[in-house]
């Protein structure tokens, strides 16, 4: 909503500077998005009559003229502009005018005098691009300041107006918030009943009278459509940003500015038959004002004739039965359409017209009449021409109820003590019709305001009117608990301060992903696809946080850094054909070198062991088990899932060298991703006594078939139970020289220590026996000797 | 016995000039030694007449004591320089760079979330966390903005189907926490959400925290009240001026737009606040109480607020970012600077 501050102080008045008005109107809660002014400063520039012309004798593109400022002297003074011609009205920048950056002077121009300068809008800071000198109307008197000629000592306002605001759509309705706030006087337009000079009616039936409860309108005929819009309306048209069209639009425009009521004026003579209010029918057509030719449903209300939808209701007229310069009679239409009948429609035909913007939120159904009247009375006294009589089909209006307000209620929520008079003297300065009975009051809302239905409403209209600064903050008041702590759930921060530890750099993605990353690293996923993205490469949903991190490498790759260690935490999202799910997961991935380059550690580059060690660090205390998978993303021999107990947690791997080579890569990259929520688990401790026997420590070094995983072994030997136990450590993993090629030699240190009694060498070398004796049986494992 | 006192300084001169431990060993073998030059000595006693015998073995003993001294004397000379030669063989360039890992970091966004989270923690507030694809009821209906309502045109939704869509703010918490949860309750519902919006100022998603406290005894002073204090500690500026308009959500009535005194300029006016001096950081307001009818909780008995604020547009303020695309390019260099 943008209007001129001199239109709004036509209507009320109040004793308050632009700058405090401003900050008045967005405490209130009407923001001002922008407040401008209408021309840049400047002083010394009068209307001025260009009465001859000359050539200038060394420039061809200058012309010498002679011009009458209103001074009782002649000046000459040299132009540049394409325009300048005899009796042109002109602003003129005389000898000491101030204009924006410079001030001019007595100047010779190619060696002619020139005393002062013609201005475009431009050099007035009135537009941005400028089409030679501004041409002033020739009523314009000779002589008068140009700002006060032009009103340029005038501000805009734009509001930021919120959804529930609509009554503020209007000038009316700003000054009567202002009156509100200010108490100053409000002065709006005196409305009468326009004389009926003319015997035409237009016949109107309404089919839909709750889509449409009141629809009024008349012909006026007899109209002159190709007269100018009055200056003092353009004006006011363009500082409201709206473009001028012709005589009986700017009208329509105007009374929708001044009043909030949305018209709509129909060439009659293109009407045919009745006017219907109606649903549109399945795939009706209609070509709109702007050209637009739209296809429309049952849902949407049309203003139609005998042949079809002439307009779009609350939303634009259509084409065929516009207004024109030769139209003659028109048919002038003021209604309420009931908000749910307007809401979403504009919007799903790509459309949002400034009526649209207003019937959604609620136009005053009281004052459609009038602003009828009002419009009518423009024409006449613009376009002249004669009135028929109103035709007007009513049915049941919005109900406005009235809402008790109790002042103790009040000021519970507030927090502040509001007692019954300040209640009452509020409510009065809001206009607001009310009864009291004892200190509770019941308040009727008026009708250009659709956001009052309950208490609180109110509640927050007396806020706004003491002032929420006004509203002393307060510490909060509360019985005082402790938070819980679970000491079986570690927090979220906690893994993320391991990876941060272990060198990673935590990143965040968008959720949503280009689908081609879906297909090449979770082939089996069926991605959820968003019905509207925002672009095609971020089209689906992701089921992993893999893309992204691949993502963050290459555009950090291509940022020249090197060595890259990055995690993200996030959800995954995954169709169930009851709903989604939507896991927390924890994905890495490291490339490069193992550490940054420097003195004391070879170069290498990061391998599977690297990323293992991190995860096995994440899920300490408890051992994660890691099992030989293939994963469709990772290598086959270089990726394994990770198991705690008996939930598989997720993965780990290199990138399959099948996508290095895709993404362009020079290396492969390690990677895993996990679910986080089994990971947040832990276990309270419990003591067990500690033994005070010494242990006895024995190492077993074994040659099996290398395809025999080291984990399998371990496995085994732990599951043999074997008491006194303590630790079982793989210390060296061998090939070559001495071992057969298809061989490994495995070595494991074995740890024995009981808590009642020291082994002896006897009891020592049973367990050894028998560890060694399980492992030939399983894995047909020999003693390495 | 001038024999003796040549013995010692014979020793004495001896010892001095060895440099090597094994060295000094065989010097004082041939002194101490069993077949020494004073054990000698001391093998002559029986020769000489038995009232000599003592002052005649005194003497010897006083001589054996002599070299016996310095022999240790030269012994530590010569560890201590075996020690010395050591260290210096030893010494390093101390201030050659460690070895191993270095450290990481955190996303500014979960730095400043963390910041958040551990202020509101400090009042005794709960975090609770709700879907980010969320049905069109608990995003929109459950918080009082029906179908049609011009404030479903100010979220640009994300839909995933007829019934689903991205959340685009984290107020669904609130109702399923109340579903869940009795009052009086406290909560702040961090995450991320999601608008069909991208530009300069827009990323189509986002970070907000949610806040709720519902119960017996809150009002609209108090949400002034919690949220001022929040600001200045958050912003670490006793003095940091806040103010309250009032503003338009479907779920809160009254509602408010939190404005801060602008934290780059000091409320002079810059190009960060529009030269309006004040930047808008949050919106609040009383829970309206539809929406506490929507989850059975009594609104003549207990009152609620509740309040969001966008996370990145902390961030950006706290940490002087300009440009909030940053955040989600993951640009190493960006990210390492909030390390």
């Amino acid at each position: 909503m943008k209007f001129s501050e001199r239109w709004l102080r036509s209507l009320v008045n109040p004793a308050l500077d632009s700058a405090a008005l401003s900050h008045l109107l967005t405490m209130a809660g009407l923001e001002v998005e922008a407040l401008e002014p209408v021309a840049a400063e400047f002083s010394g520039v009068v209307v001025a009559r260009v009465l001859a012309v000359a050539p200038h004798p060394d420039a061809d593109r200058l012309r010498v003229c002679q011009v009458d400022a209103g001074n009782g002297e002649t000046l000459q003074i040299v132009c540049g502009a394409p325009n300048v011609h005899e009796g042109a009205l002109v602003p003129c920048a005389q000898v000491g005018a101030k204009l924006p950056g410079f001030e001019i002077k007595q100047a010779k121009l190619r060696g002619v005098a020139s005393a002062g300068m013609l201005c475009s809008a431009r050099e007035l800071g009135l537009a941005d691009s400028v089409d030679g000198l501004l041409l002033l109307p020739a009523d314009a008197p000779v002589g008068q300041a140009i700002r006060d000629y032009l009103h340029l000592d005038d501000v805009l306002y734009t509001l930021k107006l919120t959804p529930n605001r609509s009554d503020c759509l209007s000038l009316a309705g700003v000054a009567r918030e202002v009156a509100a706030l200010t108490e100053a006087p409000l002065n709006l337009p005196q409305i009468a009943a326009t004389p009926v000079t003319s015997t035409r009616t237009q016949s109107v039936e309404v089919n839909t009278a709750s889509a449409c409860p009141l629809y009024c309108g008349r012909i006026i005929e007899q109209v002159n459509a190709a007269v100018p819009t009055p200056t003092w309306m353009l004006e006011r048209l363009l500082r409201s940003d709206v473009r001028p069209i012709s005589a009986l639009v700017d009208i329509t425009n105007y009374v929708l500015l001044e009043l909030g009521q949305p018209l709509h004026a129909f060439d009659a003579a293109k009407l045919s038959g009745s006017v219907r209010v109606r649903m549109a029918q399945p795939a009706e057509k209609l070509r709109l004002l702007n050209e637009q030719a739209v296809g429309l449903d049952d849902s949407m209300l049309v203003i139609a004739d005998d042949t079809g939808a002439q307009a779009l209701a609350g939303i634009m007229g259509g084409a065929d039965s516009a207004v024109s310069d030769v139209t003659q009679a028109v048919f002038l239409e003021a209604a309420f359409f009931d908000p749910a009948a307007i809401a979403g429609r504009a919007r799903r035909l790509g459309l949002s017209t400034d009526a649209s913007h207003r019937f959604e939120r609620g136009v005053d159904f009281a004052a459609t009449r009038s602003a009828l009247e009002r419009a009518s009375q423009l024409i006449l006294d613009i376009c002249g021409g004669a009135a028929g009589a109103i035709t007007e089909v009513s049915a049941a209006l919005p109900q406005r109820n009235p809402i008790a307000l109790r002042p103790a209620r009040a000021s519970k929520v507030l927090g502040i003590q509001l007692d019954a008079v300040q209640v009452s003297s509020l409510l009065t300065r809001l206009h607001f019709s009310f009864s009291q009975a004892g200190d509770n009051f019941r308040v009727t809302p008026p009708s250009y305001r659709f956001d009052l239905a309950i208490e609180e409403d109110l509640i927050e209209e007396l806020a706004r009117l003491y002032g929420y600064d006004n509203i002393a903050a307060q510490a909060p008041r509360a019985n005082l608990t402790m938070l819980a702590q679970p000491e079986q759930q570690r927090d979220i921060d906690a893994v993320r301060g391991q990876l941060v530890a272990r060198d990673y750099q935590e990143v965040i993605t968008y959720s949503f992903v280009d689908a081609a990353w879906e297909a090449d690293l979770a082939p089996d996923a069926q991605p959820i696809a968003l019905k509207n993205p925002i672009a095609s490469q971020m089209g689906v949903m992701r089921s992993t946080l893999l893309g992204g991190l691949l993502d963050v490498l290459r555009s950090n790759l291509n940022r020249r850094q090197e060595r890259v260690r990055i995690f993200e935490t996030g959800r995954c999202y995954h169709a169930r054909p009851d709903g989604f799910d939507q896991p927390q997961r924890l994905g890495g991935l490291i490339y490069g070198g193992a550490v940054a380059e420097q003195w004391g550690t070879a170069a290498r580059t990061v391998d599977y062991f690297d990323l293992k060690a991190d995860v096995e660090a994440l899920c300490w205390p408890s051992s994660a088990r890691f099992v030989k998978a293939e994963h469709p993303a990772l290598h086959p021999g270089q990726s394994a899932q990770v198991w705690l107990g008996e939930v598989c947690l997720g993965w780990l791997g290199a990138l399959h060298p099948r996508l290095v080579q895709h993404y362009d890569l020079t290396s492969a990259p390690i990677c895993f991703e996990l679910a986080l929520e089994p990971l947040l688990a832990r276990l309270v401790p419990r003591h067990a006594a500690q033994s005070r026997f010494q242990p006895v420590r024995r190492d077993l070094a074994v040659v099996v078939d290398a395809a025999i995983a080291a984990q399998s072994l371990l496995e085994a030997m732990q599951s043999a139970a074997i008491s006194g136990l303590a630790e079982l450590t793989l210390f060296d993993v061998y090939r070559g020289k001495g071992i057969d090629s298809d061989k490994k030699s495995l070595a494991f240190r074995v740890l024995l220590q009981d808590t009642q009694k020291t082994f002896t060498d006897s009891e020592v070398d049973a367990v050894m026996a028998q560890l060694t004796e399980l492992l030939k049986q399983k894995f047909n494992a020999q003693l390495r000797s | 016995m001038q024999n003796l006192d040549h013995i010692v300084a014979e020793a004495l001169g001896e010892f001095a000039g060895l440099n090597q431990m094994a060295e000094l060993e065989q010097a004082k073998a041939r002194y101490l030694g069993k077949s020494g030059l004073l054990t000698e000595q001391m093998k002559q006693l029986g020769k000489l007449p038995a009232e000599q015998r003592p002052s005649a073995g005194a003497l010897i003993n006083q001589a054996k004591e002599q070299i016996q001294q310095a022999l240790e004397a030269r012994r530590d000379a010569l560890r201590q320089a075996e020690l010395d030669s050591q260290l210096a063989a030893d010494t390093l360039d101390v201030t050659l760079p460690g070895r191993g890992l270095g450290t990481g970091g955190l996303h500014p966004v979960t730095r400043t979330l963390a910041r958040i989270q551990a202020l509101f923690g400090s009042l005794g507030f709960e975090v609770a966390e709700g879907p980010e694809i969320e049905t069109d009821f608990y995003n929109f209906t459950a918080l009082n903005i029906p179908e049609n309502h011009p404030a479903r045109a100010m979220h640009d939704t994300f839909y995933v189907n007829d019934t689903h869509l991205l959340r685009t703010h984290t107020s669904p918490v609130q109702i399923r926490y109340m579903q869940e949860t009795a009052p009086p309750l406290k909560i702040i519902a961090p995450g991320r959400v999601y608008r069909c919006d991208s530009d300069v100022t827009h990323t189509p998603m986002f970070h907000q925290v949610e806040g709720l406290w519902v119960d017996e005894d809150v009002s609209f002073a108090a949400l002034k009240g919690v949220l001022a204090d929040f600001m200045q500690r958050f912003f670490e500026r006793d003095d940091l001026k806040v103010r309250f308009r009032p503003s338009f959500f479907p779920f809160t009535e009254p509602s408010a737009e939190m404005d801060i005194a602008c934290v780059m300029c000091g409320g002079e006016g810059c190009r960060v606040c529009s030269h309006t001096g004040w930047l808008e950081v949050l919106g609040c307001g009383m829970v309206h109480p539809n929406v506490l009818g929507h989850v059975n909780v009594d609104s003549e008995k207990y009152l609620g607020f509740a309040f969001g604020m966008g996370v990145e547009r902390l961030a950006m303020l706290r940490y002087s970012v300009d440009d909030l695309r940053l955040f989600f390019a993951n640009d190493l260099r960006f990210l390492k600077q909030f390390n």
